[in-house]
């Protein structure tokens, strides 16, 4: 029951984007389409899974024994980096649909805060591997559920007047601090 | 174009007006959204980024002409990385209430894209003490910008500005606005204004 309260949670009350600010740039800078919106969403949860899955091991098992942890850093960004050259290459040879699909998005992944966040939040909060996993898949979920969200408005504002000045980046903020609002109507949703 | 010698004070104002940052470029918006709840906690997270911003920049121009093509991009992140283990040390031991503040965000300056765009548009092209001056004033650029949305956001959302009660006891608090929704909002509303501003200045211009 616990384990389904956390999902919930992680995808509506403490969404990456809107509670967070984790993944903003991506979230602001891929969200013009909808179908592309959603190739990055799909990327992003897949690298998060994984990522969140060896950080925690090279944590526990590595880093902590050996009273390393100031190295924390520069262990986890070099593992996301690994591990995104890895996914590509993998996904070049097993599921080429997917990595066409997904196309220049997987690269730009390893400078996606929101993965590096996921990482380091989850030793911070001390998450045990399940938790971290599942933490990492469900917010990347609600990343996706964000830019998702987000990209249907922007392809109805291509056809609205807004006034020049407010044109690209200052009214997509505006609409994200709208959305915002809305998801803060979840607080109180899911109490752990 | 490795050696021409960049004029030094038009590289450092570049980064404050021309390019800033975050109102120009609209770059590393996770951090300029997230730590601006408050005018001090804004400062920290640009002094911090300065910091790091000086560091790599320096150490990567320094060392532009060893390291190879192919794998410049780790080790840009490496370099930076260092800095940034070096600032949050240095943090948690001289100032612990920051370093709580800053939480996650402070880690995350590794993937902020100010950091490696700089690296790679300006410090393996240029120089030593060009490069210095670029990440200064890109730095100071990022710590103006993120002390503004700091100051109105804390104005607006406890009445006061760092820390210090300005609005009087009267004043009835917008909590909206140190909640995440207000960070866009705010952010939102100070570029168009700032787009607006230079649009008539371009217009006056013609």
């Amino acid at each position: 029951m616990n384990v389904i309260l956390f999902m919930i949670s992680c995808i509506l009350t403490n969404n990456f984007i809107f509670n967070k600010f984790l993944g903003c740039c991506p979230f602001l800078g891929v969200s013009s389409k909808v179908e592309t919106a959603a190739s990055m969403g799909i990327a992003v949860t897949f690298v998060m899974t994984i990522a969140s899955l060896f950080a925690w091991m090279v944590n526990a098992w590595v880093l902590v024994p050996l009273q390393l942890e100031y190295m924390q850093t520069i262990a986890f960004i070099l593992i996301i980096a690994g591990l995104v050259q890895f996914v590509e290459m993998f996904m070049k040879k097993s599921m080429p649909a997917l990595y066409s699909a997904l196309g220049i998005y997987l690269p730009l992944i390893t400078t996606n805060c929101a993965v590096l966040g996921v990482a380091t939040l989850n030793v911070k909060e001390g998450y045990n591997l399940l938790f971290s996993v599942l933490n990492g898949t469900f917010s990347a979920l609600g990343f996706l559920l964000a830019i998702v969200l987000m990209a249907g408005v922007r392809e109805r504002l291509e056809s609205s007047k807004i006034p020049k000045c407010m044109k690209g980046f200052p009214i997509s903020l505006v609409i994200a601090g709208l959305m915002a609002m809305a998801f803060m109507g979840f607080n109180g949703l899911v109490k752990l | 174009m490795s050696d021409k010698k960049p004029n030094v004070g038009k590289v450092f104002l570049n980064g404050i007006i021309n390019e800033n940052p975050t109102f120009r470029l609209v770059l590393g918006t996770c951090p300029t959204l997230a730590v601006t709840t408050s005018a001090i906690n804004g400062l920290g997270m640009g002094a911090a980024a300065t910091f790091v911003l000086l560091g790599s920049n320096v150490v990567i121009s320094a060392l532009r002409k060893v390291i190879p093509d192919k794998v410049r991009i780790p080790a840009f992140i490496v370099v930076i990385c260092m800095f940034v283990t070096i600032i949050q040390l240095v943090m948690q031991a001289f100032l612990p209430s920051l370093y709580e503040a800053l939480g996650i965000f402070l880690p995350l300056i590794v993937v902020n894209c100010i950091i490696l765009g700089r690296a790679e548009a300006f410090a393996s092209k240029n120089p030593v003490v060009a490069s210095a001056f670029d990440g200064l004033g890109m730095g100071v650029g990022f710590t103006l910008a993120l002390t503004l949305i700091g100051c109105i956001r804390e104005l607006l959302g406890n009445g006061s500005v760092f820390g210090i009660n300005i609005l009087g006891a009267s004043y009835q608090p917008m909590l909206l606005m140190i909640l995440p929704a207000g960070g866009f909002l705010v952010f939102g509303t100070l570029l168009g204004i700032i787009n607006a501003l230079t649009n008539r200045k371009k217009g006056d211009a013609k």
